[in-house]
């Protein structure tokens, strides 16, 4: 067992960890953080994205250890009901989502994006999140959302 | 229905935009899926896979996998006692289908890659995988058969010895008189067009967490219709309904393949008995595209006959359907889905479809979205479209003259079905309103000059769905072993809010928000009053599921005429307390009251109040307030639209890209406009995935290719544009909604539409005919090889299944094997 700690939505977690275990299982069944969610395995499609140290990264190929010191976003600390993140009210806004089991990892990949690039082309938001699948929305929502967040938070980080 | 038509109030809710009431819980990561439940005490499953197509199991050595730390359990097919087999719930009176008893886990052979072998249950999710990797099993390979068209050969390997055949049943469906349909054509064309396997992939695998203890089951399961899994498991495991209890919580997609009953989920619930603690087993995504069913599949034998001024004389299709190795819910019944539809919009006198199914080494095929009608489509829309090349006749023009026109309907077709409602030209000439033919043909052949190459198809599709009259599909009409109706109760409290209850299964439709709309019109509330139960067989009477578009035709009409019946009550209950006649009652703005005097109004809440504390209600009347429909309707409903599509191919690496999509669909009055149109978007980029992209692929010995995400390739948004709907309205006469149903619309639609136009693209560069899917390395031989022909006309065949890998197709491509046999008809 390895000793890890890194906060975690803003909350400081010092625990052992087998040096094998996946950031996305630490997440999901150490810290009980079951809103970053598995689909793959082989990191194509993104339904397990977190921000590690301010990127998205897919947390089904990140090692736990890996993460040592760093800070972690899920989606549990993007926003509550009673206080959404601008990206969330705008994929509820624009029915960005159905069954909702991409959703966690696509509004984390889309916040990034906006992060980095506040006012994004359509061609950009496509572009950045090729590497988040959805099956249910045919991703037409899910670009509106993010585009109408980028006019609704323009220069406003997450 | 007079009385629900005259009780059908005016839409206050049904109709709007509204955002989903779900959504707050999955925005912010608080949605429950199956994998995100832990119990206490909670125990792991992972599943030893066959990696043989075909083999003997000679011996399965599980001592060093039982002496791995936390291990309680490996167990194999020898141990696993069941009361019966996995069901497959369709006879057809008269038909004979070959169906092979299928055990959860095998015993002492193996038929395709991936069925599973045995199962290790421990306590730390990483170990039972660790513990499985060390079950040593042992085969004795047999001979395998991948191509079904080789299966059907005799001499061919056998996939089930005892049945000396590799053919699983023969059905048929037709009207009319083929020999005439080919004596009064002037043109018979023929096409051999394979319509390949695909697979659901919903972005959540399958899980499931069984907790069997004091003689009864609880299980979590992503499931599409907990209420028939509950009955399945109570056969299997010998112990009654009412010591079941099944939940579907969030359920992350299905697109079919949640419909199905697992080995896996009973497994699990097995093992839970045994070692009398909760076991969850969470699929990998390699186990869904090996051991959860794939779709489609069918290679399809087309014939057309036609006047020359493109009257349709006959259809017939024979459909070659590789169904894999065993059956799994549905399986074999899935191709009859093709011929329900086979004439589609289009009035055609004569008509015959033949399913021949066949056994392969592969895992099942069943119901994905569309479920043997987008393969209806295809075939349909594709040939329509050939046809019109061969008379030289406008593809649109050569439709139009076909349509069954707006007023035969209801219209009963050549097969003996009565299509509800349509308006087939209506919907073409509104897509028309949205793309300009012509201006797109003088940019096509201005693109063409400067080396671009772009096409337009058009798909005019219908369909069948609101599954459905239960004396149609049950026992003794097609011969599923089942009624086909829904439950809805709608149970208004003490404080007027609601709980209403529905047997559908949702996953991802958004129904808590649309059936919420409907009830909250019907009984005179709010929808965020209305609090939207389905999916658990502890809460709400027996239901359906969420399938073949059902749920708001047949779901939503449930839960209508309930909240109609509540209504009717609330009104004569308001009567008394306002000492007026029951008829004298209206309800509006939220208040019933007497007609004339809308201040003196009662509301939900104050009429609930007086139902739960009956101390003043009229002689007779029962307390409380809550009402229980079984709706089983007289008909399926026929939803229809038109789709084009342009795309471009670049003729130098064959990669397709759809430029436009446009499509305008008819589901009849809408409940959320919103939710339509994400079904529609979400179901189009479901075709242009089979269309373009994906494919399941077996090679020739039975080895799964396509195994991950890495080689199965998914749409992602970078592939595909934004879309262009629009929709027309056209009620159903069969539920007081006038609702047909949109779940699986725009993936029966796709697919010929981006087929037609890549077609029309390339039609200059002498390809006239290819088939599915459009990887760019088979539309660059295609492009190459008919570049090369002496004619235009490239022959051979495409798709070939056990053949070449070559990443995404097969190796082979081109145009249609089939010269067209023209003139003079027979």
């Amino acid at each position: 067992m390895t000793r890890v700690s890194m906060a975690v939505n803003g909350v400081r977690y010092d625990q052992d960890v087998e040096p094998r275990l996946l950031l996305v299982h630490f997440l999901r069944d150490t810290l009980g953080l079951t809103g970053t969610h598995v689909g793959c395995d082989t990191s194509n499609c993104g339904a397990c994205t977190v921000h590690l140290d301010g990127d998205a990264v897919k947390s089904c190929t990140v090692l736990a250890v890996q993460a040592d010191g760093a800070e972690v976003t899920t989606i549990e600390g993007m926003g509550a009901e009673d206080d959404l993140h601008p990206m969330q009210e705008a994929f509820w806004n624009n029915h960005g989502l159905q069954c909702g089991y991409c959703t966690p990892g696509m509004i984390m990949a889309a916040s990034d994006l906006l992060n980095k690039n506040p006012d994004p082309s359509e061609e950009e938001v496509r572009e950045a999140l090729a590497g988040n699948l959805c099956r249910c929305t045919g991703y037409h929502n899910i670009v509106k959302a993010v585009l109408d967040a980028a006019k609704a938070s323009k220069g406003v980080p997450a | 229905m007079t009385a629900v038509e005259q009780a059908t109030p005016r839409e206050q809710w049904v109709g709007q935009a509204m955002r989903r009431k779900e959504d707050p819980r999955m925005i912010t990561g608080q949605g429950r899926y199956v994998d995100d439940l832990v119990l206490s005490g909670m125990l792991y499953m992972a599943v030893v896979r066959s990696t043989e197509a075909h083999a003997k199991v000679t011996s399965i050595d599980t001592s060093a996998a039982k002496q791995a730390p936390g291990v309680q359990g490996v167990f194999t097919g020898d141990d696993l006692k069941l009361e019966a087999p996995l069901p497959m719930v369709w006879i057809p009176p008269g038909v004979e289908v070959k169906t092979p008893e299928t055990w959860p886990l095998a015993k002492g052979v193996v038929k395709y890659v991936g069925q599973p072998v045995a199962v290790v249950v421990g306590s730390d999710k990483y170990g039972v995988v660790d513990a499985a990797e060390q079950v040593v099993v042992e085969y004795d390979p047999l001979p395998v058969v991948v191509d079904p068209e080789k299966a059907l050969e005799s001499g061919s390997p056998l996939v089930h010895e005892e049945f000396g055949t590799n053919q699983t049943h023969e059905w048929s469906i037709g009207g009319g008189d083929m020999d005439a349909a080919w004596a009064d054509a002037d043109v018979v064309l023929e096409r051999r067009i394979v319509n390949h396997r695909t697979a659901g992939a919903p972005i959540e695998p399958r899980a499931c967490v069984a907790d069997f203890r004091a003689g009864a089951l609880t299980l979590h399961l992503t499931s599409q219709n907990p209420h028939l899994i509950r009955l399945f498991m109570s056969g299997e495991f010998g112990i009654s309904e009412d010591k079941i209890r099944v939940i579907a919580p969030d359920v992350g997609g299905g697109f079919g393949v949640k419909i199905m009953h697992y080995p896996e989920e009973v497994i699990a619930s097995w093992a839970s008995r045994k070692l009398g603690r909760p076991v969850k087993w969470t699929e990998t995504r390699s186990e869904n595209l090996t051991s959860t069913i794939h779709g489609r599949d069918q290679i399809d034998y087309v014939k057309i006959g036609a006047k020359r001024d493109g009257t349709i004389t006959g259809l017939e299709c024979t459909a070659i359907c590789d169904l894999g190795a065993y059956f799994e819910t549905l399986t074999p019944f899935i191709p009859c889905f093709t011929g329900f539809v086979i004439s589609g919009c289009y009035k055609i006198p004569n008509l015959k479809y033949t399913a021949r199914g066949v056994f392969t080494n592969k895992m099942a095929t069943d119901a994905t979205r569309g479920a043997g009608r987008p393969e209806a489509t295809h075939l349909i829309e594709v040939t329509v479209e050939q046809l019109a090349a061969e008379l030289g006749m406008d593809p649109l023009e050569l439709r139009r003259k076909n349509f069954i026109p707006k007023e035969d309907f209801p219209a009963e077709v050549a097969i003996g079905l009565v299509y509800d409602s349509g308006d087939y030209h209506g919907s073409l000439d509104k897509l028309l309103t949205h793309v300009d033919v012509d201006a797109f043909r003088s940019e096509q052949e201005q693109a063409r000059a400067s080396g671009k190459y772009l096409g337009i198809g058009f798909s005019t599709w219908m369909e069948i769905c609101g599954l459905a009259p239960s004396r149609v599909v049950g026992p003794s009409g097609v011969g599923l072993q089942g009624g086909f109706y829904e439950s809805g109760v709608v149970r208004v409290h003490a404080s007027g809010a609601i709980t209403a209850y529905s047997g559908t299964a949702p996953h991802g439709q958004g129904l808590d928000t649309s059936f919420a709309q409907i009830v909250a019109d019907r009984v005179g509330t709010t929808p965020d009053q209305v609090d939207v139960i389905h999916g658990d067989t502890g809460a709400g009477p027996f239901g359906l599921g969420t399938y073949g578009s059902r749920s708001i035709a047949v779901g939503g009409e449930s839960l209508a005429r309930s909240a109609i019946k509540v209504a009717e009550k609330a009104k004569r209950l308001a009567a008394h307390l306002l000492e007026a006649a029951p008829e004298d009652i209206e309800l509006a703005d939220n208040k019933y009251s007497v007609k004339g005097s809308p201040d003196k109004g009662l509301t939900l809440a104050e009429i609930a109040g007086a139902a739960y504390v009956p101390e003043n209600i009229p002689e007779g009347m029962e307390p409380g307030l809550e009402e229980t429909t079984f709706y089983d309707p007289e008909n399926f409903t026929f939803p229809f639209g038109a789709h084009a599509c342009i795309v471009e191919v670049d003729a130098e690496t064959g990669k397709v890209d759809v430029k436009r999509y446009v499509s305008v669909d008819d589901c009849g009055p809408a409940i959320n406009p919103m939710l339509i149109d994400g079904q529609i978007h979400g179901g189009v980029v479901h075709a242009i995935g089979q269309a373009l992209f994906e494919r399941i692929h077996y090679d020739e010995n039975g080895q799964l290719v396509t195994g991950t995400f890495v080689d199965y390739a998914l749409p992602s948004a970078a592939d595909v544009p934004s879309f262009e709907t629009d929709r027309t309205e056209t009620p159903s006469p069969v539920n007081s909604l006038g609702v047909k149903g949109v779940g699986e619309a725009g993936t029966i639609a796709a697919s010929a539409s981006i087929t037609n136009a890549v077609i029309d693209a390339l039609r200059p560069l002498g390809v006239n005919y290819i088939d599915m899917p459009l990887t760019p390395q088979r539309v660059w031989s295609a492009i190459h090889e008919a570049g090369t022909a002496t004619t235009g006309e490239v022959s051979h065949d495409p798709g070939k299944q056990g053949g070449d890998w070559d990443g995404h197709g097969s190796g082979s491509a081109g145009s249609g094997p089939t010269s067209p046999s023209e003139g003079g008809g027979s």
